[in-house]
């Protein structure tokens, strides 16, 4: 073999042992699963700008078509505290609420215990169970002593948050 | 303010397969430059070697397909890659001990540890549906583990090689138990910490900005350290005990997050390298052949010396930034160059350019463990990724720091490239679990709860109201149905 052949064998590996590293990064970059954050202000002024663009307005006259009621639920919102502006959907399992690292929504409060209180759904309905929690889990105004069933809106509050399921 | 959305994941099998492709181009084109530089024709048997190769490859590709079609795209190609790498080398340096007449025939070896460690991995995958099984066996696997530590200390089964007693000998092969037991040793250090992350990340004192655990919780650390230090002085083996110490300390940071148990276990390992290398002679001589290597009395030393270093520190030299090409340096020249010191051969023949690829493939591969204990529900699961990410990543730092001089040398084997069929076993073990996990970590969480679908729990009724999706507090259902 000659010396060039051999130079060219050598560069040429190590060009394909970068082209197999990049291709393995690259798929990383894309790979990048999880969550995806949303600009809340950009989807409000995508949402603002779009039904002026797409739907026409209503004829005068004739009263826009009543928004369909949904029944359930779809996200639990954090509306104040630390975590606000936090959504978490809604799916057939429960939401566990505290400081344990194992919670679904894991709050960085003192005044939370670390297993604090459940949402979970039960006969068609979203109930709020305080899991024996120090400072106690608040449905609006009332201390939550028992499982009780939540309507969407409601607020109920833990440790320094306050949480809200909507539609 | 933003909202935090699921995103939607794709599983990755086809890309896998692409990157595969590539993987394996490397390692096949390897083995045949090997064969051209040192014989001048292409190996004769490299159309069985590369068919061998892919069969194997593409068959846990497909069990893949079939078990665990969520599975981290990226994890199989790098360690594919890594392997065929390794082969190449122990290939590459057995013909030239051939040609000098000393004992060689390890690739051949290696090549059916390869095979062996593949179906391993992938009977692993068919047969364990769920990593949370494996908590069960939380206190098993203490014992289990410990057990596999102190085999070689059995008289009669284990066997001293070069003054390490960490090797037994089953059926005329010699078997590092140690390697095994890492794994099981990391199912318990994940079940035990899941449990008690929450007293040991309690907090004490304060200290110079370091929030300190109580005295009272360090038995467990100082437990670790004990059992470390026995394997020192026991089996004389500097590499076991190090891992050992170093897998439950950052197990320990990964479950607690406190950076003091980092600092107590630096602190406590220092300690006690510091005073073995008083007290014991062999861990003594590793000091000073890596302080003054090129003493002459250190580099004649018979044993202990740091001929071994200096002569891969050359090699490495020799090698430069592009490197001399397959076949054409001269690893052979430092002792152990097909085990210990295949970082050293490699640095030689594909230069810095080259090994600082397979440096990042290591990265990537212990990213990919990381990324996965970050993505998956459970805690067990969580702590034992990162273990497993953990391990990987600090044999590398361990096998590379010492061939290249930054921390005194080591016996620890460069998963995936070194010659040995203990460490090959074990580690593909590890992509095996490591796969499943990222399996459970990347399926969308609407899969999980299909029933029939793998991995799926008993869905509860609305009588006794549905389990909390992940949780894994002391008292968590495990309920997986025998498949």
């Amino acid at each position: 073999m000659s010396e060039l052949t051999i130079t060219l064998l050598r560069l040429g590996y190590l060009v394909l042992l970068w082209l197999f590293v990049l291709a393995a990064i690259g798929v990383l970059r894309r790979d990048l699963y999880g969550t995806k954050i949303v600009n809340r202000r950009l989807r409000r002024a995508e949402r603002t700008v779009s039904p002026a663009v797409t739907a026409p307005p209503p004829a005068p006259g004739r009263p826009g078509p009543i928004p369909r009621r949904e029944v359930n639920p779809r996200r639990l919102v954090v509306t104040a505290g630390p975590l606000r502006g936090t959504t978490l959907p809604l799916s057939t399992s429960a939401i566990l609420i505290g400081r344990a690292p194992s919670c679904t929504l894991v709050l960085d409060d003192d005044y939370s215990s670390s297993r604090h209180a459940r949402v979970f759904p039960q006969d068609g309905d979203w109930w709020v169970e305080d899991l024996g929690s120090t400072n106690g889990t608040f449905l609006g105004r009332e201390r939550v002593t028992e499982p009780t069933p939540v309507r969407p809106g409601t607020q109920i509050r833990v440790g320094q948050s306050t949480l809200e399921l909507q539609r | 303010m933003a909202t935090v959305a699921p995103h939607r994941v794709r599983p990755g099998r086809s890309v896998e397969l692409g990157l595969l492709a590539l993987a394996l181009a490397l390692g096949v084109s390897a083995y045949a430059l090997v064969g051209l530089a040192e014989t001048g024709t292409l190996p004769a048997d490299i159309f069985g070697y590369g068919a061998g190769l892919v069969g194997l490859s593409v068959g846990l590709h497909l069990v893949l397909r079939w078990r665990a079609p969520y599975a981290d795209p990226v994890i199989l190609p790098t360690v594919v890659a890594l392997n065929g790498l390794g082969l190449a080398m122990i290939y590459r340096i057995d013909l030239a001990y051939e040609a000098r007449e000393r004992a060689a025939g390890f690739a051949e070896r290696q090549l059916g540890w390869t095979a062996l460690g593949m179906v391993l991995a992938a009977v692993v995958l068919v047969l364990l549906r769920d990593h949370r099984t494996l908590r069960r066996y939380t206190y098993t696997a203490m014992v289990v583990g410990l057990a596999l530590i102190v085999l070689p200390l059995v008289p009669g089964l284990g066997t001293e090689i070069n003054g390490a007693r960490i090797w037994i000998r089953v059926a005329g092969n010699s078997f590092q138990p140690a390697e095994i037991g890492k794994i099981v040793l990391a199912v318990f250090f994940a079940g035990y910490l899941v449990t008690n992350r929450d007293t040991l990340a309690l907090a004490g004192p304060k200290v110079l900005g370091l929030q300190l655990p109580r005295p009272r919780d360090l038995g467990p650390i100082l437990l670790a350290w004990a059992a470390s230090l026995a394997v020192l002085v026991l089996e004389r083996d500097l590499g076991t005990s190090l891992l050992f110490f170093g897998l439950f300390v950052g197990m320990l940071y990964l479950a607690t997050e406190r950076i003091s148990w980092v600092a107590i276990g630096l602190a406590l390992f220092v300690g006690g390298a510091l005073l073995a290398s008083r007290v014991f002679t062999h861990v003594g001589d590793r000091f000073d052949a890596w302080l003054h290597p090129f003493d002459d009395a250190n580099f004649n030393a018979e044993f202990g010396g740091s001929g071994q270093l200096v002569r891969g520190l050359y090699g490495l030299a020799n090698g430069g930034l592009f490197g001399t090409g397959w076949g054409q340096g001269r690893p052979d020249l430092v002792p152990w160059a097909e085990s210990d010191f295949i970082v050293a051969s490699l640095g030689e023949e594909l230069g810095l350019t080259g090994l600082l690829a397979i440096l990042v493939l290591y990265l990537v591969l212990a990213q990919r463990g990381l990324r996965t204990a970050i993505g998956v529900r459970d805690g067990f699961g969580k702590l034992f990724a990162g273990g497993m990410a953990f391990v990987v990543a600090f044999q590398c730092f361990v096998v590379v720091g010492g061939v290249t001089r930054l921390i005194p040398l080591t016996g620890l084997t460069m998963p995936f490239l070194a010659y040995g069929g203990s460490s090959l076993l074990a580690n593909w073990v590890i992509v095996a679990l490591l796969l499943r996990i990222s399996d459970s970590a990347r399926r969308p969480a609407s899969e999980l709860a299909a029933p029939g679908g793998p991995g799926d729990d008993d869905v509860p009724d609305a009588v006794t109201g549905p389990a909390p999706a992940g949780s894994d507090q002391a008292t968590e259902l495990i309920d997986v149905r025998p498949s």
